[in-house]
């Protein structure tokens, strides 16, 4: 019997056998008893050839439909360059595990060394890790930091601005916990913190907030991060990093940690997965920071060299008394941004932001003349926005009527939410990859509809 | 050849991509409205200005520094390097997956859902579970949320009151770990001389307190706990569950299953078992599964089969919420999901018995040379012991393995578990052929051989790789962590 992937003969089989001392294979799972030996095999289907598989994945395939994507909440359509794809999928960087052997792993440990680099940089922070699962995941990483840096705290400010989804998955993060997520409500879209000062007591590790925030406004974080450092709490900010091109960094507002999630610099839209949350914080936070670290050193001769460094942070060292039970995480999305960053240099990411913010623009504003479609509020925004309509029915009308035209026309917040509050509500994103043609086509059918 | 950083061939001016010119209406684009000044970046960052051709060459270059299952044998234990199809790579990068938007509406994602849906149905099958989560991306991810739902269910049944987790000393450190961050006392438990769950121990330790037991089966030694039906009754009479480390699952894949054996919640590595590539330490995968009583608990969303399709299920009240951004690592399932199609039920089956095959080779023809001292089978993987080389020659596990490296292997797993001291964890797949494996073999010999008559060359392992051994007390004492 020949079987996928695997290379045995018979002839290899009774070879091996004979060496071992056993008479059949079935022989070698005596150990596991009669009880627990499946009689049958299990009730999965047959194998199939690799043309039946690529025939039957083609015909799922077709159950998905694309269409252009003015859909954003995390997960955006932006330029990838062609550089990319190619470069990270060298049989080498996919088929390698974690670089746990320096000496045979020197080029992913310095991909990696690139990647905390450009981290640092974008955040203007001092030092980062080689990633962690997803942006939600960094948040609820970054909670557990604060939790362990400040004794006896137990809670942290969560604002509630947050991606829906990161809220959620924060609050997974307490649940069980002696952890507590308290939420700062929003005003007019924008985290509210002037009643900030009041909250800060020994109990509160610090403060997690996020721009471009749920509904795609940008926030003002003016004189946070002192108020939070005068209480003994840590300033946590969390963005879309291309956003970090134009906006202030978390280093500029006096943040103490940057968190976020790399989607936007080289990864697909991939049905959500995998992407690559990043966390970067200061000096002073270098040894409670999670995840994998590479650092640079030198070998007996002297030449330079890196490794995976600063371990006694982590759980295969610490054990029970880790603060994170991170592992591996996300190298080869990790590599995929690095790789990114490196063809569009600092001069591209500039041009990929700008051009999204001009093109989010134009099109809100040609939607806000409309009847029946308000921008919400009237705060800055990058590359996204929220629109809220008059009517459910109009709205439904709209969403089918692009839909036609090949058009998904934006995300419904309750659908984040499940909020009937929400339901009105749809945030619309424009990347720089959206062309003019497409931007009209979307205003043609808006004003079909909306008159 | 070393390699220079990227940002050290930075020239001014030059560009590696260039996105086309903005083309909105002249008059809007003067009409722009800017950030306030308040919100905007005021330094630059530091990113790598090259040509097209220095990004091509500079990360080829390290590539070539890097080695992987493609490049050679790679027997990295309870990691379970196999062989990683190409057509997975090539359906993972088919448009009419990569270009589909999590949040699109359902009727235009049903692809994708019936991928997620069918690879539950089969994991479901396989692991002998009730259903499951595919939202964790990691294995240690998966047992974050296996403990949250644990825990959850405790509190959900009046028993708050059991905190405590019991894992065994040679248990991988994710587990420690994460039992801890979910705020359960971690209670260890001893293995007996045979290397399986010291049973006197884990009675003694099992009481109205315990919440669980995580086991991994077969464990770290490679070996099957050959008391589990035992274990299993025992815990589950003082009212606690227990938990699989999936880890190792690739050894009984297909012949025995972790819901027949009694574990309440698992989580699987489909980077491991289910063939996806490890990409230099993820991403990967770690679905959770679990028992009919402990399914209220899984995160959100769940995905149910209507008549209309493919749908998202929200309102189960008890489960423990969103663990992942979105729905998971996707492109990693369907990687996952094409490499089940293609095996089969009969071909998953022959990779376990293949896996075991393999490592009980490539044991029996070891062992001459390196003593094995626990058990005289093993399952998938098995661990060697250096100690003699240590003692007779001053040769270390460590320089064993580097020495590997200059032959152009990956080192196995070194010295863990720590019950065996100058441990090799030697895991080599199903992947593997007879001549590979024999290859292999006569190379830790010849090193043995060496050890004996030029220790030297050893100790100062590898020899042929752009580095030799690093000094990591400087790396630690003088972090250089970025350019």
């Amino acid at each position: 019997m020949v079987y996928p992937y695997i290379p045995h003969t018979d002839e290899d089989r009774k070879h091996m056998l004979k060496a071992i001392g056993v008479d059949s294979l079935g022989q070698l799972f005596d150990g596991l008893g009669e009880d627990l030996l499946l009689a049958d095999s299990v009730p999965i289907s047959h194998g199939r050839t690799e043309d039946e598989v690529q025939r039957m994945i083609d015909s799922i395939a077709q159950r998905n439909v694309r269409g252009i994507p003015f859909l954003g909440c995390g997960c955006y359509d932006h330029i990838i360059p062609a550089t990319v794809k190619a470069l990270s999928s060298l049989p080498s960087f996919v088929t390698a595990y974690t670089p746990y052997q320096a000496e045979m792993s020197q080029g992913l440990l310095q991909a990696i060394y690139e990647f905390q680099s450009m981290v640092c940089e974008i955040t203007g922070l001092d030092v980062a890790n080689a990633s962690l699962y997803d942006g939600a995941n960094a948040a609820s990483e970054a909670a557990s930091l604060m939790i362990g840096a400040k004794r006896k705290a137990t809670t942290v400010l969560v604002s509630e601005t947050l991606h829906p989804f990161t809220l959620q998955v924060l609050k997974t993060w307490a649940k069980g916990t002696e952890h507590t997520i308290k939420l700062i409500a929003e005003k007019d879209g924008v985290v509210d913190l002037s009643g900030l000062a009041s909250l800060l007591d020994d109990l509160c590790a610090g403060l997690i907030v996020q721009s471009p925030n749920r509904y795609g406004l940008l926030e003002d974080y003016t004189d946070v991060a002192s108020l939070l450092h005068e209480k003994g709490c840590l300033f946590a900010i969390s963005n879309d990093p291309l956003s970090l091109a134009i906006q202030k960094s978390p280093a500029e507002w006096g943040a103490d940690i940057g968190i976020g999630d790399t989607q936007s610099l080289g990864l697909s839209l991939a049905f959500g997965g995998p992407s690559c949350g990043y966390m970067a914080v200061k000096e002073a936070l270098l040894r409670r920071i999670p995840g994998r670290i590479v650092g640079a050193t030198v070998d007996g001769q002297g030449r330079r060299g890196y490794t995976l460094t600063l371990q006694a942070r982590e759980q295969h060292i610490k054990r029970e008394r880790a603060t994170s039970n991170v592992c591996s995480n996300q190298a080869l999305a990790a590599l995929m941004t690095t790789i990114h960053l490196s063809s569009l240099g600092w001069g591209g990411m500039v041009e990929a932001a700008n051009q999204s913010y001009a093109k989010a623009h134009y099109l809100a504003y040609h939607l806000a003349q409309l009847p029946g479609i308000t921008l919400i509020w009237d705060k800055p925004f990058w590359c996204e926005f929220p629109l809220v309509f008059s009517d459910a029915k109009r709205m439904r009308k709209f969403l089918q009527e692009l839909r036609n035209e090949g058009i998904f026309a934006g995300v419904r917040l309750s659908a984040l939410t499940r909020q009937v509050r929400d339901e009105l509500v749809l945030l619309v994103a424009v990347t720089e990859k959206r062309s003019r043609e497409e931007l009209e086509m979307y205003l043609a059918a808006a004003r079909r509809v909306m008159k | 050849m070393s390699e220079p950083l990227l940002i050290d061939l930075s020239k001014k001016g030059r560009k590696a991509y260039c996105f086309p010119p903005l083309d909105l209406p002249r008059g809007f684009e003067q009409a722009l409205p800017s950030l306030p000044q308040n919100l905007v970046r005021q330094k630059d960052a530091r990113l790598p200005e090259v040509a097209e051709l220095d990004v091509v060459r500079h990360f080829t270059r390290l590539s070539n520094l890097v080695h992987g299952v493609d490049n050679g044998m790679y027997p990295l234990g309870s990691c379970t390097m196999k062989y990683n199809p190409k057509l997975s790579e090539h359906i993972a990068g088919m448009h009419e997956f990569t270009q589909i938007h999590p949040l699109q509406d359902v009727s235009t994602s049903q692809g994708c859902l019936s991928v997620m849906y069918n690879l539950l149905e089969d994991l479901s099958s396989i692991t002998g579970m009730s259903w499951g989560t595919l939202q964790p991306c990691a294995g240690a991810h998966g047992e974050y949320t296996g403990l949250k739902m644990i825990r959850s269910y405790l509190v959900k049944k009046g028993q708050s009151q059991r905190t405590k987790v019991l894992i065994p000393i040679s248990a991988h450190g994710t587990n420690p770990a994460s039992a801890a961050v979910n705020g359960f006392d971690v209670v260890p438990i001893a293995s007996d001389g045979e290397g399986m769950v010291d049973l006197e121990d884990l009675a003694s330790k099992l009481d109205e307190s315990t919440a669980a037991l995580m086991l991994t089966n077969p464990n770290t030694l490679g070996l099957f706990e050959k008391n589990i039906l035992k274990i299993s009754e025992m815990v589950h009479a003082s009212g606690a569950l227990l938990y699989y480390d999936g880890a190792n699952l690739n050894a009984i894949m297909g012949m025995a299953t972790p819901g027949e054996m009694g574990f309440d919640v698992i989580h699987l590595n489909l980077h491991k078992t289910f063939s996806t590539p490890h990409g230099g330490g993820g991403p990967g995968s770690g679905p959770v599964m679990c028992s009919d009583a402990l399914r209220p608990f899984l995160p959100k969303p769940d995905i149910e089969l209507t008549d209309s399709g493919y749908v998202y299920r929200w309102d189960e009240e008890d489960s423990i919420g969103k663990v992942s951004l979105f729905w998971g690592n996707f492109l990693v399932l369907l990687r996952a999901y094409v490499y089940i199609l293609r095996m089969g039920s009969e071909g998953i089956r022959a990779a376990a018995r293949h896996a075991v095959l393999n490592a009980n080779y490539v044991a029996a023809r070891l062992e001459p040379a390196f003593p094995i001292p626990y058990g005289k089978r093993c399952m998938h993987e098995f661990v060697l012991s250096c100690a003699h080389l240590k003692e007779q020659y001053g040769v270390s596990a460590q320089d064993v393995a580097k020495a590997l490296i200059d032959e152009g292997y990956h080192p196995p797993t070194m010295y863990f578990p720590s019950l065996v001291s100058e441990a090799l964890m030697i895991e080599p797949t199903e992947s593997e052929s007879l001549e590979t494996l024999d290859a292999f073999v006569d190379t830790l010999l010849a090193i043995a051989e060496r050890a004996k008559t030029d220790p030297e060359s050893l100790k100062t392992a590898p020899h042929t790789t752009v580095v030799g051994r690093l000094d990591e007390v400087r790396a630690v004492k003088q972090p250089d962590l970025r350019y």
